[in-house]
């Protein structure tokens, strides 16, 4: 009979829901650095391994118009480097063509 | 409107090597080039009652009560669970005060609802703008938010449906007028000194106030220092009387940005804002207890990830 009632059935308000962030996110950081005079470079670094940085970067460079290139590095893998400002339009790209959810996203610099 | 935002634009991108009193000659110079004729154009639209005009306008007045919120209303709204952070983020900014800022945009609402009245009432005469200097390179932006408020007497006597964010407005509005304590922001207010920013040659920046700033957050100023470089990218160091001296080009409102990020991150409690609160370092975490409601929370630690080469290639091996 029990279990005609609806309000009788467990449920346990503790239980994981699966929706929090106890996964380690691998956020997307976006840098900028001086170089010399008023230039700056942009780079991305920890983008998920499953995407190919190579076709990224060649939209990227189409995009934005600006050269960039790959570089490996020891400790962080690849990391895209873009001529110029380029983060908010990273950014952009990213969220728009990518679905990467803004939040895994960091842009550092001033 | 439109206008202003076509000529603020070019600054923005231009941020880099712009100079405040470059800036500020602009905007004085477009103030005052405002011809009456605009002014008089401005007027009219606000008082019609045309049905179309009135659509427009109450577009408008939601994007105003958009940014509104934002400034002044934050601190007492109830807050939402953003799922951006950024966004969150950018609300807590709000909070803090590195001098004038708020304070300035107050006033300009106040002063220019009354100056354009005077305007209206007198017939636009040119001396009146020049004659007020001072206001006239505040206005473009206190002009949208006078237009915000007659607007906002406009849909109280239309007799459609009031929306939640116009009777939220009112609210806050009419709170504001009658008892501003309770408007204003909740306990005190963090005053941060603005950074003192100056240029060493062409290559370098002076931080002149950092010890200063960073005691007044509760910090080892080589935390402070930490960030500054991971965020900017750059290195540098202290000089003897304890400036920090940064390598590249900064702008005191980009060193700004930096440290209220700084501030967001490792000063103040996410659960009741506060900032009196210190680093406590646990077998190599960092976390952040505040004094007032005792609460911790982990923070990560500073990381300046990847760094590009710059300059001279001849040091790269292999």
């Amino acid at each position: 009979m029990s279990t005609s009632i609806e309000n009788l059935k467990t449920f346990d308000p503790f239980a994981d829901t699966g929706d929090d962030d106890s996964q380690p996110t691998n956020y997307i950081h976006i840098r900028i650095q001086q170089r010399n005079g008023r230039k700056t470079l942009t780079t991305v670094q920890g983008l998920p391994v499953e995407y190919d940085q190579k076709r990224i970067l060649r939209a990227l460079k189409k995009d934005f118009a600006c050269n960039g290139t790959i570089v490996k590095d020891d400790e962080l893998g690849e990391v895209i480097q873009l001529q110029g400002d380029q983060r908010v339009k990273v950014m952009e790209f990213l969220s728009t063509q990518l679905n990467i959810l803004k939040k895994n996203i960091k842009i550092h610099g001033f | 409107m439109a206008s202003v935002d076509e000529n603020l634009t070019p600054t923005a991108e231009e941020q880099l090597d712009f100079d405040p009193t470059m800036k500020k000659k602009k905007k004085k110079s477009k103030a005052v080039s405002f011809t009456p004729d605009e002014l008089d154009d401005a007027v009219p639209h606000e008082e019609t009652p045309d049905p179309e005009v009135d659509e427009l306008t109450d577009m408008f007045a939601g994007l105003k009560k958009k940014k509104k919120k934002s400034t002044s209303s934050a601190p007492l709204e109830p807050a939402d669970d953003e799922p951006a952070a950024d966004a969150g983020a950018e609300d807590n900014i709000e909070d803090f005060d590195f001098g004038s800022q708020k304070k300035k945009k107050k006033k300009k609402v106040a002063d220019v609802s009354a100056f354009e009245q005077q305007l209206e009432e007198a017939g636009v005469n040119e001396e009146e703008e020049v004659g007020e200097d001072d206001e006239t390179f505040e206005k473009p932006e206190a002009e949208e938010e006078g237009e915000g408020e007659e607007e906002e007497a406009g849909w109280l006597n239309s007799d459609r449906e009031y929306t939640y964010e116009e009777l939220l407005h009112r609210f806050f509005k009419i709170l504001r007028t009658n008892n501003p304590e309770l408007a204003g922001e909740r306990g005190q207010r963090y005053k941060i000194p603005p950074p003192s920013v100056m240029r060493e040659g062409n290559k370098k920046t002076i931080f002149a106030n950092l010890k200063d700033i960073s005691d007044r957050m509760h910090r080892p100023y080589e935390h402070v220092m930490q960030f500054l470089f991971a965020e900017l990218g750059t290195s540098g160091s202290v000089d003897g009387n304890s400036r920090l001296v940064i390598k590249g080009r900064f702008q005191q409102k980009q060193l700004e940005n930096v440290l209220r990020r700084y501030i967001m991150e490792y000063v103040t409690c996410k659960t009741c804002k506060s900032i009196s609160t210190h680093l406590a370092k646990e077998n190599r975490l960092y976390f952040l207890v505040c004094e007032s409601c005792g609460s911790r929370r982990s923070v990560s630690g500073i990381k300046t990830g990847f760094q590009a080469h710059i300059g001279k290639r001849k040091k790269m091996v292999g």
